[in-house]
């Protein structure tokens, strides 16, 4: 194949890897943002906690991380679950109105922010962690890529596409989008408001984990990461709109392309070019591509 | 010796609030004293310097400067209830404007003219920000600030990279008293700037936004424009604060000029501190700052987590901050028969 075709593909392809990892890490964040209208400054830590986790049950008691899946999440799980039933439940109670909750969710998950990482920094140290699993390579059309990320990508799609099965046919997902639409008449018909809350932030802890525990196979991680994801989520869920699940997944996905693309004109660019366009369709569309 | 100065000190920028929340209000009786008593507090404030050792002023001067921060964050965001997170990109912009102005190898221009600089390229693009995103409601237009402080961060940091080829930059040393001076030029104008603008139509429109943007529109209020307007001149102030406070770390590079802490911090403090009352804001940050320099130096490892606890604490069982807290005290104390909200 001709040169060009080649590099095409391989910022096409390499896109696709990173974008199925920020299409989980935005799903769990819509999820917190969408249903319990908390923007979630601290999704990014739960990302790092996830992944030191599995760093640390890898090297130390070795524990294959694909197995850390199902271990790390539902502990994340139970970890949002809480955090909901406690702090951000009592400040939706006493919240005047709804923006005034936002507002506050927002300045509390900030605090949060700085517990979890100052906690991990006391536990893991400031030193930069790694560790090598599934590192050989896969030929795909003339480009190579590791086999974890290729590992990643398919497990960000099991993991998405489970979900939205969760949400579309199971009565506990009609409540959730119930509680979506309209927490009162929700709470009127019988759906249990504070305990669907409290399993939509669980279940976006849970997937920012779980994003956390697949991306330590393929990036150097450092108790400070969390942050970037954090924002790296905003974007994608303004992108495809707040609060849609498959606006999240698609939008994740070309976020991913878009970072490829830049990268490969000019690594250092990437993230800047990631907020033009972020700032940008907030000015053209906020509603986002998907949003209605 | 000197925390008794320091504490003295942050009682007088608190009573300075609170003479300024006693004019705004109607009760004025006791003004011949209540203002013998501020001129006095002036007086120990200007004249700081010779009493008091360098370390304390120095953390006065850092006491006013996130005083400015607050207080002109509470001037736009706590009037209109619109929550900006830009504070950290106009106050970096003034620290970069001293970068640029007043290098190590001598003053490009007189020290006052570059603070004028910073404050002025804030709010000029403050009222580009503010004319592009000011009809963002809610979560977006705090999305989107936030957007801007590391948009700006990232973007200085490749033009530092590839464009100039330098980390960071140097500052000249200014004499501390000096950034002290200013500081408090500083911090008096902010409160002044506070003062007319609550006695004005114009506090009072900005007020009714707050309240309720729709019927404040159709009340004949230009919305748009009051809001820009404001934005624009709490950010001077933040980018004056940035260009002097260049001045006291001496080198400055993006992360540390566009850290999204002083986004954040401001936010805290007037919460902390209470928004209801001028003095509120003012207590909070001289109180918090007082306590960020103490435990920061004694405990650096649990500092920034004990600065999540706080975080967290204050919003769930404060929700008006420490004023609250002290008019529910003082209520019960005077048996409920000074209530006014």
């Amino acid at each position: 194949m001709p040169e060009s075709i080649v590099t095409v593909l391989d910022i096409t392809i390499g896109g696709l890897l990173l974008g199925g990892i920020y299409a989980l890490i935005a799903m769990g964040l819509s999820l917190q943002y969408g249903v319990a209208r908390v923007l979630n400054i601290a999704h990014g830590e739960f990302i790092m906690i996830g992944a030191f986790s599995t760093f640390t049950l890898y090297t130390v008691v070795g524990i294959n991380p694909l197995v850390c899946l199902v271990i790390i999440g539902p502990v994340i799980f139970v970890i949002g679950f809480l955090l909901q039933r406690t702090v951000f439940t009592r400040l939706r109670v006493t919240a005047p109105n709804p923006g005034a909750y936002e507002a506050s969710s927002l300045l509390a998950a900030f605090g949060l922010l700085f517990i979890v990482q100052n906690l991990a920094l006391i536990g893991w140290g400031a030193d930069y962690r790694q560790y090598s699993y599934l590192n050989s390579g896969v030929n795909i059309g003339g480009a190579i890529f590791s086999a974890n990320k290729l590992v990643i990508l398919g497990f960000s799609i099991a993991i998405g596409l489970a979900f939205y099965m969760f949400l579309a046919r199971t009565r506990m997902g009609k409540g959730i989008r119930a509680a979506a639409q309209d927490p009162s008449t929700a709470s009127l018909m019988g759906v249990n408001i504070n305990r669907v809350l409290a399993i939509c932030f669980g279940f976006g802890a849970a997937m920012a984990g779980m994003a956390g525990v697949l991306y330590s196979m393929r990036i150097p991680l450092n108790t400070s990461m969390g942050l970037q994801y954090t924002v790296i989520a905003i974007i994608v869920i303004v992108l495809g709109g707040l609060g849609s699940i498959p606006g999240a997944f698609i939008g994740g996905l070309i976020l991913g392309i878009i970072g490829e693309v830049v990268t490969y004109f000019d690594p250092s660019l990437s993230l800047a070019a990631y907020y033009f366009i972020f700032m940008l369709l907030l000015l053209v569309r906020p509603k986002g591509i998907f949003g209605k | 010796m000197q925390t008794l100065i320091i504490i003295i000190n942050i009682l007088c920028l608190i009573y300075s609030g609170w003479f300024i929340e006693r004019l705004l209000t109607k009760e004025r009786k006791n003004s011949l004293i209540t203002s013998g008593i501020l001129l006095l507090v002036l007086a120990l404030l200007a004249t700081l310097p010779l009493y008091a050792l360098g370390y304390t002023s120095i953390l006065i001067t850092t006491i006013l400067m996130y005083i400015i921060l607050t207080v002109s964050w509470v001037l736009f965001s706590g009037l209109t209830g619109y929550m900006s997170l830009a504070t950290a990109a106009f106050f970096g912009i003034g620290i970069y404007a001293s970068a640029l102005f007043l290098p190590t190898t001598g003053a490009l221009l007189p020290i006052l003219v570059v603070v004028l600089i910073g404050g002025l390229a804030s709010s000029i693009i403050a009222l580009g920000v503010g004319a592009l995103t000011l009809r963002l409601r809610g979560i977006y237009f705090a999305i989107f600030t936030f957007g801007l402080v590391v948009f700006i961060m990232e973007l200085l940091n490749w033009w530092e990279h590839t464009v100039s080829h330098r980390r960071g930059r140097y500052v000249m040393l200014v004499d501390n008293d000096y950034i002290f001076y200013t500081m408090l030029g500083i911090f008096v104008l902010v409160m002044l700037t506070f003062f007319f603008i609550r006695r004005s139509k114009f506090g009072l429109a900005m007020r009714s936004i707050g309240e309720n943007e729709e019927a404040a529109a159709h009340t004949g209020i230009n919305v748009t424009m009051v809001k820009v307007i404001t934005f624009a001149i709490s950010a001077f102030f933040m980018g004056a604060a940035g260009a002097i406070y260049a001045t006291k770390i001496t080198y400055v590079d993006p992360y540390v000029a566009f850290s999204v802490l002083f986004s954040f911090l401001p936010v805290l403090m007037a919460i902390f501190g209470g928004m209801g009352r001028i003095y509120g804001p003012v207590m909070g940050a001289a109180i918090f700052t007082y306590l960020q320099e103490t435990l920061q130096t004694k405990f650096s490892e649990i500092y920034m987590l004990s600065f999540g606890v706080l975080l967290v604490a204050a919003i769930l069982y404060m929700p008006d901050g420490l004023t609250g807290l002290i008019q529910k005290v003082w209520r019960r104390i005077s048996g409920g028969k000074r209530v006014h909200t």
